[in-house]
């Protein structure tokens, strides 16, 4: 029965975009909209129903599943398409589906006057579908077809507008590019990755191969998770392919909402979670990852401090809440990887629609010419100080309790993790609110913007609302001591092993701490009051510049790896193969030609020269019988 | 006579008889038409009593003497292999004969004439269980694609022919050469026999030299890297439906060639020398990619694309293993379908542009939405987005290489970034940004009519039929390939 | 025994008068003859032959060559002629349509 519903969940979104792309869009321009948020709609419904049997049910049979149809079968290659519906996976789909629905009502009121508004809502769908593909699949295969599928889906709305190009993104077709390239280059790690799995247990079933990789050594393991580590690096923006996904911020906003901040680029944080036994057995790999983790994490919150776009602040800080995920799967602390996943992609939605509805009233996102918007958008205003307040980890905001949690098994497991984490979680509170106080605070800086401010309509604020409500409760979810959701999904990532409540209330309490210091060195720094305030400024000035500098990550692989590959392709493609390759043949072909020109000369046309060596040949003949007989 | 076998591979002929008969270019076009889809219908019962009981594994069999005193034969047969290239051939043929009908103005009855004598070329090539009758339908599919070329070709066509021609040419030499010492060898050209015959009769230097031989012939066909220089040049002179057919169909005969001669016939060499044909196979999906990247021609950029996509199929040939070689397999249906409709795709831009550059397009995602969602789901499926056809038999492929050995699975994978990055790079160029040319206007330029849409629905309707229930096909195919197997 | 030698010596003296003749002449006319002379000549010493070795397959043959020298006769001679009239010239020499 439960299987059966799960179906649903794709045919919805499927039944959407099908009626949208052969009906819909005929007959008007608002009822793409509705049929595709309603499609999501009753998703996340049917999701909802399904919730009380998924997370009822403890212990080994925790999961359902259903079988679809076989779809490849090649000797020992076994690929039923099946769906699993666990804990997890319907954590992960209550996420896509709910917050997806609300994005898709804002998306109504955002992309209103937009000519393409039903291939928009077309596009959507095809994510919405796409991304429970990935959560619900129940073998890598089936996720890898949900894998790429959002990656599909990313690239066609990145480039949405891909007749745009302006200063800061470039072209918009080639932010789409970039990201499904770059993202390629993870799947290469998912691709090998399941190479490995299939030679090792013969199966790629989730279950079943995790199962069978349980009982194995440690060296095909930790490749294995290197490899995986590769997609969840390629996917979920982490070093070092993070370099997608400031760029992705050239889709419409409500894109970036859903699929760059709330869903898809978790689908890697999923990944970890979905293979969690192989972590645990691979320490090594475990301690790359929450290196890697909590290194973007700190990286990129300090490259936020420097933007000027709110939407590129909001894509760093994506990044480096992303960051934070991995670290909590790479100590072990899935369960709250999971739990920041679900509170990240309320406050993280949250703010890049609250961004939207900037957008949508000033066509302006360059934070130097806005400010004093709070006057006149007081709605947008106190739903992105509600965001702010989640994502600096402001107590008891649902963003608290989530960052905390991985915090605290990070200082369990290595103090050196936990410092950095504490120190971005400093900076993350202190570039977050300074994007705040720049839009929103403070006098209007360009009156030319300020003149057609105005707040947002109904369906633009209504979503907005409703993520600020979950962004204010979500920590229930989760709360210290109660652990509701970790209970629910310890059937599928494992039970953690409880802190000592001491530890754990100290470091709640230095958490809280950190994020009321940061918000108040920002308040600090941008009423600019303070002399203490510059001179930390001034002693992270030459920080400043590389974050500025991007660290000079994005240069190095544009200058080395990207013109260095056009190089080698020039190369190839002039001097290899036209001048060598083909010129070889064709040389082949002229050295025959020459040889004919010169041999010919011996076809004189006249019957007694034939004749002649006709009688010549024939007389040589004779002779060689004569001589051999 | 009158078996089902002889009647697909006759059939088109038959037709090439009644389009001589009539004068009138309407009821050529008609005819043309009516005769390929008739021979799709009739091939479509091949698949009907399917039950492959002869000991390698075909299903229908039709053997009658030909020249006794020789051993020569003729010999049809179909297994779970052939069958599928048979109905790509008869499936593609009406499309690319509606493509003709549409857009050829010149000589259209001979055009579609020689269209039809391919057709039963590639049909014979790939039920011919006789060697000779193998060799003589292999070489006969030039005959038409010359005169393809040369005639109906763009402005550098007879130079793109006669390479074209040539290069195939020399490659046959050696395969004559290596037929006739085979029989030579073994006193039969019975496909069957000699499998059986000779890997047991003939030493390691006949062996390897006569693997050399075919599978240079091969080779140039398929074509891999570095043998491949004439394919650019011909696909982008031949008409529309002249690259269809090389793409869809010509470059499988060299694949299907070296899945059903060269290996079985010199399995020791090829146990020997595998390495150095899966390291060129290698060299072509990454060498293909990289230069793909540079090309200012669409079409040249699919020829690219076709040298590493056929790399694939030969590394998964060359693996040994049941995911590999089914895979391969699979991947030659998907390569034709995905391939044929981009050269379909460029056909139609072609006719209503007149140039094939890059330079001359972008922003057509404007002017022509549903051309361009046509063109993206086919770069796609050629790309292997899972969901189409392109990536089961990719993935199937990379696993079986993984089997065998990881770093094969490394390169080829690399490959695969590759492919989106080329073909997004095409999509970039072609359907995004701003448009610049006013010949590219929505107001100028037409979006797909129904007769055009008519050719690309029943192949995108394949691509996800494929993509999504691929073992369709491999439940035959994978049977055939399991009996192809042992021994290698 | 003596008989069929000099036979055979006849013939091959004509054969050697019909190969000289062709390599020598320039008038295609005779070159024509010559090439029937030694056709002939062939035809003699296989009849010779055919009688030394009581065996009718050499006659035969040189029925079968008789047919075929007529009809090459027929179509050499249609060439001939058609040459003549184009170059105005039986000249061998002249002939060379078919140079390089």
């Amino acid at each position: 029965m439960i299987g059966y519903s799960a179906a649903w969940l794709l045919a919805l979104p499927l039944a959407g975009l099908l009626l949208n792309t052969f009906v819909g869009r005929r007959y008007s321009r608002t009822l793409a909209g509705t049929i595709a948020s309603g499609a999501v709609g009753l998703a996340f419904l049917i999701a909802i129903l399904m919730a009380p049997d998924i997370y009822g049910s403890h212990g080994e049979h925790a999961g359902q599943t259903l079988p679809l149809w076989d779809w490849i079968t090649i000797g020992e290659l076994q690929v039923p398409l099946a769906l699993l519906v666990d804990p997890l996976s319907l954590t992960l789909t209550l996420v896509v589906t709910g917050v997806g629905f609300l994005i898709h009502v804002y998306a109504m009121g955002y992309m209103v006057d937009d000519a393409r508004l039903a291939r928009f809502f077309i596009y959507l769908n095809f994510f919405i579908l796409a991304m429970l593909l990935l959560v619900l699949g129940d073998s890598f295969v089936t996720l890898f077809i949900g894998w790429e599928g959002v990656g599909l889906a990313s690239y066609l709305l990145i480039g949405f507008w891909f007749d745009r190009e302006d200063e800061l993104y470039g072209s918009y077709a080639d932010c789409g590019k970039k990201a499904f390239v770059v993202n390629r280059i993870g799947d290469v790690g998912l691709i090998l990755a399941m190479g490995l799995i299939w030679t090792t247990v013969g199966t790629l079933n989730f279950t079943e191969a995790l199962q069978g990789l349980a009982t194995m050594s440690e060296a095909p393991l930790v490749l294995i998770c290197l490899l995986l580590l590769l997609a969840v690096a390629g996917k979920s923006a982490q070093f070092p392919l993070y370099v997608w996904l400031p760029d992705a911020m050239a889709g419409p906003t409500p894109v970036s909402a859903l699929i760059h901040a709330a869903t898809m680029v978790t689908a890697g944080i999923y990944l970890m979670a979905r293979t969690h036994v192989l972590w645990e057995l691979a320490p090594m790999a475990s301690a790359i990852a929450a290196w890697i983790g909590v290194g973007t994490a700190f990286v990129a919150a300090t490259m936020a401090m420097v933007q000027t776009d709110l939407k590129k602040v909001l894509a760093y800080s994506t990044i480096s809440q992303l960051g934070y995920m991995v670290l909590g799967a790479g100590v072990g602390a899935f369960a709250f990887a999971i739990f920041h996943l679900v509170t990240h992609a309320f406050f993280k939605a949250l703010l890049f629609l609250s961004a939207g509805s900037v957008q949508h009233a000033t066509h302006e996102l360059d934070m130097r010419k806005l400010g004093g918007l709070r006057l006149k958008m007081p709605h947008t205003a106190r739903n992105f100080l509600i965001g702010s307040l989640a994502l600096a980890g402001i107590p008891p905001l649902a963003g608290f309790f989530s960052k905390d949690g991985i915090l605290l098994y990070a200082f369990q497991h290595n103090i050196l993790l936990y410092f950095l984490g504490l120190v971005t979680a400093l900076v993350t509170a202190i570039y977050i609110f300074r994007a705040y106080y720049l839009t929103f605070m403070g006098e209007p800086r360009d009156a030319h913007v300020d003149s057609h401010v105005h707040e947002s309509g109904r369906l633009i604020l209504a979503p907005l609302w409703i993520l600020s409500a979950l962004t204010i409760l979500g920590g229930a979810l989760n709360l210290p001591f109660v652990l509701t959701l970790e209970h629910a999904l310890a059937s599928v990532v494992g039970e953690l092993e409880p802190p000592v409540p001491s530890l754990e209330i100290a470091l709640l309490v230095v958490s809280a701490m950190v994020a009321i210091g940061g918000a108040r060195l920002a308040w600090g720094a941008y009423r600019r009051h303070m002399a203490w305030v510059d001179s930390i400024r001034a002693t992270f000035k030459p920080l400043a510049k590389l974050a500025q500098q991007r660290w000079y990550l994005d240069d190095l692989y544009d200058r080395q790896i990207l013109r260095g590959s056009h190089t080698l392709s020039q190369w190839l493609s002039t001097t290899v193969d036209q001048q060598g390759i083909d010129r070889a043949v064709n040389w082949g072909a002229e050295t025959a030609l020459n040889w004919s020109r010169k041999l010919r000369r011996l076809n004189d046309g006249r019957v007694p020269t034939y004749v002649f060596s006709m009688f010549v040949g024939a007389a040589l003949l004779v002779a060689y019988f004569w001589i051999a007989l | 006579m009158f078996d089902l076998l002889t009647l697909v591979t006759f059939l088109p002929l038959l037709g090439v008889l009644a389009l001589f008969a009539v004068r009138s270019e309407m009821f050529r076009k008609v005819g043309a038409l009516a005769v390929s889809l008739m021979t799709f219908v009739v091939s479509l019962f091949l698949l009907v009593n399917w039950n492959p009981m002869e000991p390698g594994g075909f299903a229908r069999e039709v053997q009658f003497n030909w020249f006794p005193e020789i051993g020569l034969s003729f010999h049809l047969g179909v297994d779970g292999i052939s069958l599928w290239l048979v109905l790509l051939t008869t499936f593609m043929m009406p499309i690319a004969v509606a493509f003709s009908n549409l857009y050829v103005k010149d000589r259209i009855g001979q055009h579609l004439i020689l269209l039809l004598l391919l057709e039963t070329a590639l049909i014979g090539v790939f039920l011919a269980l006789d060697l000779v009758l193998f060799f003589v339908f292999f070489e006969f599919t030039l005959i038409p694609m010359y005169f393809l070329i040369g005639q109906w070709g763009s402005e550098n066509r007879e130079y793109a022919a006669i390479k074209f021609v040539m290069y195939t040419l020399l490659g046959s030499a050696f395969m004559l050469v290596a037929v006739v010492s085979v029989y030579a060898l073994t006193g039969t050209f019975s496909i069957m026999e000699i499998t059986r015959v000779l890997p047991a009769t003939a030493g390691i230097g006949f062996q390897t030299l006569g693997f050399l031989a075919f599978v240079l012939a091969f080779a140039v066909k398929i074509p891999l890297f570095p043998f491949h220089t004439w394919l650019p040049d011909a696909h982008v002179q031949a008409p529309t439906a002249g690259s269809i057919m090389l793409a869809s169909l010509l470059l499988k005969m060299g694949a299907y060639g070296i899945f059903r001669l060269a290996i079985p016939f010199f399995p020791a060499a090829a146990a020997e020398l595998l390495v150095y044909v899966i390291l060129l196979a290698l060299a072509g999906i990454v060498y293909g990619g990289l230069v793909a990247l540079q090309q200012k021609d669409v079409k040249s950029l699919v020829a690219y694309s076709s040298v590493a996509h056929m790399g694939f199929i030969v590394l998964g040939l060359f693996v040994f293993n049941t995911q590999g070689v089914s895979g391969a397999i699979l991947q030659m249906i998907n390569h034709g379908l995905s391939t044929g409709a981009l050269f379909l795709m460029v056909g139609f831009l072609y006719e209503r542009r007149h140039t094939r550059r890059f330079a001359d397009f972008g922003g057509l995602w404007k002017s022509i939405p549903v051309y361009c969602a046509f063109f993206l789901i086919i770069a796609m499926s050629s790309a292997g987005l899972p969901g189409l056809n392109g990536f089961v038999g990719e993935f199937s492929i990379l696993m079986g290489a993984y089997a065998v050995n990881p770093g094969y699975a490394l390169v080829a994978s690399v490959g695969v970034v590759l492919a989106a990055w080329y073909l997004l790079t095409a999509y970039r160029k072609l359907a995004q940004g701003e448009i610049v040319h006013q010949e590219n206007r929505a107001d100028v330029l037409s979006d797909l009519n129904s007769q055009e849409l008519s050719m690309l629905v029943p192949v995108v309707v394949m691509c996800f039929a494929l993509g999504l229930f691929p073992n369709l096909l491999l439940d035959k195919i994978v049977p055939a390939v399991e009996l192809w197997l042992p021994g290698r | 025994m003596m008989d069929t030698n000099l036979y055979l010596a006849l013939s091959a003296l004509i054969f050697t008068i019909g190969a000289l003749g062709v390599l020598m002449r320039r008038n295609a006319l005779i070159i024509f003859m010559c090439v029937e002379m030694m056709l002939n000549s062939v035809n003699l010493s296989l009849v010779a032959l055919s009688h030394r070795w009581g065996n009718v397959d050499g006659q035969i043959f040189v029925f079968v060559i008789m047919a075929v020298a007529a009809a090459e006769v027929a179509i050499g001679l249609a060439i001939l002629i058609a040459n003549t009239r184009h170059s105005q010239s039986v000249n061998v020499d002249k002939i060379d349509l078919l140079r390089w």
